[in-house]
């Protein structure tokens, strides 16, 4: 960003509130229950980079958040707050609360400026850099809804105070969530670092009963999958790259063992696939190939060249070969997959049929 | 010059390239497909990846766009490395998952981009074995077939027509692997330059559907270099022959002229040349009254015995034939005697031009130049619908300030979206003060509507402002007078201003204005560019060679014995009465290609060659003399217009016309009578150019079914025609590389089937061709020359209450007499429409979409009212009438149909 005394002065302050990453909701939590936290947080960062306009980007189904957001900037305004010379600062604030027209990559933060400007949803690429020329080609900076909601209590109480609530070399706290056949699936901020298999079997109750865990996606279906031998990973985000997934959200699915993987992947590429823009040519066309490709594996009639294939995807729809970090994203799970499920992928071949499809076994 | 490093070797690139344009340029073939050197790079298509190191030492690198990458000194790259090959590979592979695969049936086949670069990078075997996805295609009007299954989703067309032209009509739907390139609904596509999606679209999606009716492959073709006739401005093409017939018309890149980019008219107004009213025989005026075919003996021998007889003969030029054929008439029939062939209103405007443009103490620059100004003043052109191609000039030319800003943050100017982005609403000045509304007010920051006496009143009010010694306005109205400071605000901080103006306003003090703003301009040490347009493809030309007469109502002012009409329909140019009363003791003998009034009147009438039967030259409205070549051989009787003089001249015993046996004596007889065109030799190569001592193939290698295509009139392998006037060859025997780049036929490389393969013949990429772009300017500014300010300024205009001022209120498609005979052109003509603000419409007591009548040029009119709200008071614009534009502007009664119209 531009100093404070450096032009260009109309710089814009952006919440990515498009929580739209499957099995994640954090977010939504924040948006619903402390908007008012949100924006202080918003009023404080803005302030910071000397934005005079922010944007609340908030997924379109959010209603309940977006109405509540709105109704409590509409406070902030009646108490001063927000608007123009804040308590005679001599500092002005904006903020727009709006509601996305629904498609996962406007949380890509570029793609988000564009939908905001009210044009396709398509990533930028970068340089630039969006404090260099973002929305509307001007300084901007974007952040995560729980990164400004750590914002007022971290100056409120001081930066050690936050960093001490840690328990890894990330500070502060994290919001991590539960979705899958746990005993109470659920979200609970717990410090930075807490290991999985406490999250897992402590916060969320384990495992219900008749169900194992197979393995889980740490933050959402755009992270690699983590098997039960590393359950034991603090949830930060050295940790968590070292064993060869990522962070992600820190909301967790879990994959047990009555659930098919493949079909589980299907799913998560099915809406990759959905979702791609389709701007580029590998996410556009690779991944809907992926698609069916698992479409057909897990009904029966998958090939033995279609692994090979798949392969070929994960190495060509990586990092840097596609134009965004969708595609990427994607295959991460699938990466995964492969890796830990290959003799799933076999017997779905081999078999010509989904194992455990029709079997008492199967989810319900 | 920035040095870098591909597979080990060496290479050097301008410091602002990108990496694919610079390996383009060293000559590696990396495929691409949504960069085009116009439009930059956006990394979309993930075609041009390549293997970059971040060092000597990095030996695994990291796949990058070529596109998107700047070159950096030293950087180190690979093209052949196999991780980068087998992606390339592969993005061919994704785009074939749902592209047809229907090459046998796709009229794109053969000059395919994506054949190409499917070739280029060795994938051949597809392992998608799944349904393809298929859309639902559009009816587009009558110029574009869309067939969206083939569709790549490259978002050239997308990017093209809204971000390079401004269109907005076409645009992409949907999402994912849906993506959808096309209108809202079925409908025509307006924008006038929708016919370059054929060559923007790297597959067929968008396709020539004029081509389409009488389509061949490409390669079946002959080609010949030609020169849009359409308007003023010299756009560079290839004409394209198969069996007598002239099948399309693409663009040829010319560098200081077209570029890559061709409008609608000039691409789809070629119907007439294969049109049925045709001339294909001479004609005489039998004792009956009626015209019958004769033989050309016949014909010389009549049209001789005519020159013998008659006291005075009176030759009528054309400003749409070549100078060689206009240069033939003015030598026959003398100086003297030889006449402009427009209007008198236009003679004398062309004739000013002359003059402003002979002083050269005015710049006129090349479209290349226009699009780096900065800063354009429009005075009275409305460009879009009179010189297309200059409106898309001026178009990018606002984008300067966008450019500027990108520089400063140091984004590199092909980084298309960046620049787009980070630019937002920042545009260089544009001034646009016309008559109506025009298709650039979008981008316009003053768009002035005024009457032409009040837009030359603001012009003089800005050069007035920009230098003292200009003369001042009184009176200014405040509002015009804050606009033309601002206006000479803009122009004065600029670094290349241009100012822009034209002879279609049929007013002199607009173009006077325009010509004291560029030198008020040159006294401020700017370069005083001044690009005034001309009407007809050799307007400029024409006038160039006249000798101080007047128009078409001088030639026919006197009683001629014998009065010759050369490519030229004078109904257009005068009064059908002033016509008639001065042709009724006369005999005309008319040359032209097609049947019109000018024609059925005529007592002989010599068929003329058009623009694709004959090689010729034109002079543009930037005084660019450019030569064209002809793609078809007739066997019929049609001849150059200057053959049909020389041999009737020579018949005649005309000493003048002894050597016209060639075109290239033409030129010379030309360039020694003339000193204006004294460099006229040097604008192409002469016939007897050979390369290697062989003549330039017209036609492709593999062209096909030579002795087959005629076996339905005899199985005898026809001689080919022999070309007495161009250096090519008529078939594909003969030189087939590179040439001057005055005679290209077609633009092919090895590997490079597609117009793609201009990269090959650039000097540099999106720069010029090698060896310089064709054409020769004939009229340069001189540092030394003083042309003194014009200091007529007109009275402000006045509405009146009883009587209209009505202009031309030009169209692009059907003004041009030529296109307006081409099918496809004519399914975009609208009916004639007079324009008036709403309050006049009251005034009169008419409503839009109502008949009113009105007289002009003699002629009682009845035209449909069209209510524009932002015309003047007092204006009414005539729409979609080009015969009558002769006698316009003029005062006009406006009454509603039916009533009274005394």
């Amino acid at each position: 960003m531009p100093k404070r005394d450096e032009p260009p002065f109309l710089r814009y302050l952006i919440v990515n509130a498009d929580e739209m990453e499957p099995g994640s909701f954090k977010d939504r939590l924040l948006l619903e229950k402390t908007p008012h936290q949100l924006i202080e947080g918003v009023i404080i960062g803005a302030f910071a980079v000397q934005a005079t306009v922010a944007y609340i980007f908030v997924r379109g189904e959010y209603v309940l958040a977006l109405e509540r957001l709105v109704r409590a900037v509409v406070e902030a305004q009646a108490r001063g707050y927000i608007g123009r010379d804040i308590f005679g600062s001599g500092f002005s604030l904006t903020i727009h609360v709006h509601a996305s027209g629904g498609r996962y990559i406007c949380g890509e933060a570029s793609a988000l400026f564009s939908a905001l400007e009210g044009r396709r949803a398509i990533p930028r690429a970068r340089p630039p850099r969006s404090a260099v020329s973002g929305l509307w080609g001007k300084p901007s900076v974007v952040n995560n809804v729980e990164t400004l909601c750590c914002v007022p209590p971290i100056i409120e109480r001081g930066a050690n105070w936050y960093l001490g609530l840690s328990r890894s070399v990330d500070g502060g706290t994290k919001l991590y969530g539960i979705s899958g056949r746990v005993k109470r699936p659920g979200l609970w901020e717990l410090p930075f670092g807490t290991p999985l298999n406490e999250i897992l079997f402590e916060h969320a109750g384990g495992m219900q009963d008749g169900y194992e865990c197979r393995a889980v996606l740490p933050g959402g279906a755009s992270t690699a999958f983590i098997m039960p031998e590393n359950f034991d990973v603090g949830m930060d985000f050295a940790s968590v790259q070292k064993i060869g997934s990522s962070l992600g959200t820190g909301n967790i699915v879990v994959l047990d063992q009555r659930r098919c993987p493949i079909g589980l992947l299907r799913n998560l590429e099915h809406f990759f696939a959905q979702e791609s823009c389709g701007w580029c040519t590998p996410c556009r066309d690779g991944l809907p190939w992926v698609e069916r490709t698992l479409t057909a594996i897990e009904a029966g009639e998958g090939e033995a060249e279609d692994l090979d294939l798949l392969v070929h995807h994960v190495s060509f729809l990586g990092p840097g070969c596609t134009f965004c970090d969708l595609a990427p994203g994607a295959m991460a799970p699938l990466a995964s997959g492969l890796k830990y499920f290959r003799r799933e992928f076999e017997r779905h071949i081999n078999e010509k049929a989904c194992p455990w499809h029709d079997t008492k076994d199967a989810w319900a | 010059m920035t040095t870098f490093v591909v597979d080990g070797k060496s290479f050097t690139c301008k410091p602002d390239d990108n990496l694919l344009q610079a390996c383009l340029h060293a000559g590696w073939d990396l495929p691409y497909f949504c960069w085009h050197p116009a439009l930059g790079s956006v990394g979309a298509c993930r075609q041009c990846a390549v293997k970059q190191y971040a060092s000597e030492d990095d030996k695994v690198g990291r796949l990058a766009m070529a596109c998107m990458t700047p070159v950096s000194e030293g950087a180190r790259y690979s093209i052949t490395d196999p991780v980068a090959t087998a992606f390339r590979a592969s993005v061919i592979e994704w785009l074939m998952v749902n592209h047809p695969h229907d090459c046998p049936v796709c009229e794109e086949g053969g000059e395919c981009h994506l054949q190409d670069m499917t070739v280029m990078t060795g994938h051949a075997y597809r392992r998608y074995r799944f349904t393809k996805r298929t859309h639902r295609n559009q009816d587009l009007g009558p110029f574009i077939k869309h067939e969206m299954n083939r569709c790549i989703a490259c978002y050239r067309c997308v990017r093209f027509y809204r971000d390079y032209a401004g269109g907005r009509d076409l645009d992409v739907f949907a999402a994912h692997d849906h993506v959808y390139f096309g209108r809202y609904a079925d409908g025509i596509l307006e924008n006038e330059f929708s016919g370059n999606l054929v060559e923007i679209c790297p597959t067929g999606v968008f396709t020539d559907k004029t081509f389409s009716r009488h389509y061949v492959r490409k390669w079946d073709m002959r080609g010949a270099p030609s020169i849009c006739v359409h308007c003023g401005l010299g756009c560079n093409t290839i004409t394209n022959e198969r069996e007598g017939k002239l099948r399309r018309i693409v663009n040829r890149y010319n560098g200081s002229v077209n570029g890559y980019f061709l409008c609608d008219r000039g691409r789809f107004g070629y119907g007439f040349v294969n049109g049925t009213d045709r001339i294909h025989a001479p004609l005489a005026r039998g004792d009956d009254g009626r015209q019958g075919a004769i033989s050309s003996d016949d014909a010389i021998r009549r049209f001789a015995a005519l020159l013998r007889s008659s006291s005075r003969v009176v030759g009528i030029g054309s400003p749409r034939a070549s100078l060689e054929s206009n240069f033939a008439l003015r030598a026959l029939v003398g100086a003297e005697n030889f006449y402009l062939g427009v209007s008198a209103r236009e003679s004398h405007l062309l004739r000013l031009l002359v003059g402003i443009l002979d002083s050269g103490a005015v710049h006129t620059p090349s479209l290349r130049e226009a699009q780096q100004a900065d800063a354009v003043l429009i005075l009275g052109s409305d460009l879009p619908n009179t010189a297309p191609r200059a409106a898309l000039a001026v178009r990018q030319a606002v984008r300067r300030a966008g450019f500027t800003l990108a520089a400063a943050a140091k984004i590199p100017h092909w980084q298309d979206t960046a620049v787009r982005n980070l630019a937002g609403d920042a545009r260089s000045p544009l001034f646009v003060a016309t008559l109506v509304a025009t298709r650039l007010d979008d981008i316009a920051r003053i768009a002035l509507r005024a009457a032409p006496a009040d837009i030359a009143r603001l012009g003089f009010a800005v050069a007035a402002i920009l230098d003292p010694d200009a003369p001042a306005v009184s009176d200014l109205p405040t509002d015009l007078a804050a606009q033309a400071a601002t206006i000479a605000g803009a122009l004065l901080a600029a670094e290349q201003p241009l100012v822009i103006s034209g002879i279609e306003t049929g007013d002199e003090s607009v173009v006077q204005a325009s010509v004291n703003v560029a030198l008020a301009l040159r006294a401020s040490g700017k370069s005083g560019a001044l690009m005034l347009n001309v009407p007809e493809c050799n307007s400029l030309g024409l006038a160039l060679m006249a000798n101080g007469h007047g128009g078409l109502e001088v030639a026919l002012a006197q009683p001629a014995a014998l009065v010759i009409a050369l490519e030229n329909d004078i109904y257009r140019r005068a009064e059908a009465t002033v016509i008639e009363a001065a042709l009724a003791s006369s005999y005309l003998v008319a040359l032209d290609h097609s049947e019109g009034p000018t024609t059925r009147r005529a007592d002989l009438v010599l068929p003329a060659t058009s623009f694709a039967e004959c090689g010729g030259t034109l002079v543009s409205s930037e005084g660019r003399a450019q030569r064209f070549y002809q793609p078809i051989f007739s066997k019929n009787d049609v001849s150059e217009s200057w053959r049909w003089l020389g041999a009737a001249g020579w018949a005649a015993g005309r000493k003048v016309c002894e050597n016209w046996s060639t075109l290239d004596n033409m030129v010379v007889a030309l360039a020694a009578a003339l000193p204006r065109f004294a460099r006229l030799p040097d604008v192409a190569p002469p016939a007897s150019f050979r390369v290697v001592g062989s003549r330039i193939a017209s036609q492709p290698r593999r062209f096909s079914g030579r002795t087959a295509m005629n076996a339905a009139h005899s199985v005898r392998d026809p001689k080919p025609p022999v070309s007495t006037d161009s250096p090519f060859s008529t078939t594909m025997e003969g030189y087939h590389g590179k040439v001057p780049s005055a005679l290209f036929p077609l633009f092919w490389a090895p590997a490079w089937n597609s117009v793609q393969s201009i990269n090959k013949f650039q000097a540099e990429i999106d720069g010029a061709l090698e060896g310089g772009d064709p054409g020769i300017r004939l009229l340069e500014a001189r540092t030394d020359a003083v042309l003194p300010y014009y200091t007529n300024i007109p009275e402000g205009f006045v509405p009146r209450s009883d009587m209209w001022f009505a202009f031309v209120f030009p169209r692009v498609f059907g003004d041009d007499e030529q296109s307006a005979r081409a099918a496809s052109i004519r399914e975009r003509m609208a009916g004639a429409t007079l324009a008036l603000n709403g309050e006049d419409a009251a005034h009169i007591g008419v409503v839009s979409g109502q008949s009113v009548a009105c007289e002009i040029g003699g002629e009682q009119l009845c035209l449909t009212l069209e209510i524009h709200p932002e015309m003047p008071h007092g204006l009414a614009g005539i729409a979609g009438l080009a015969t009558v534009a002769h006698a316009l502007p003029t005062l006009v009664r406006i009454t509603p149909t039916g009533s009274d119209v005394s």
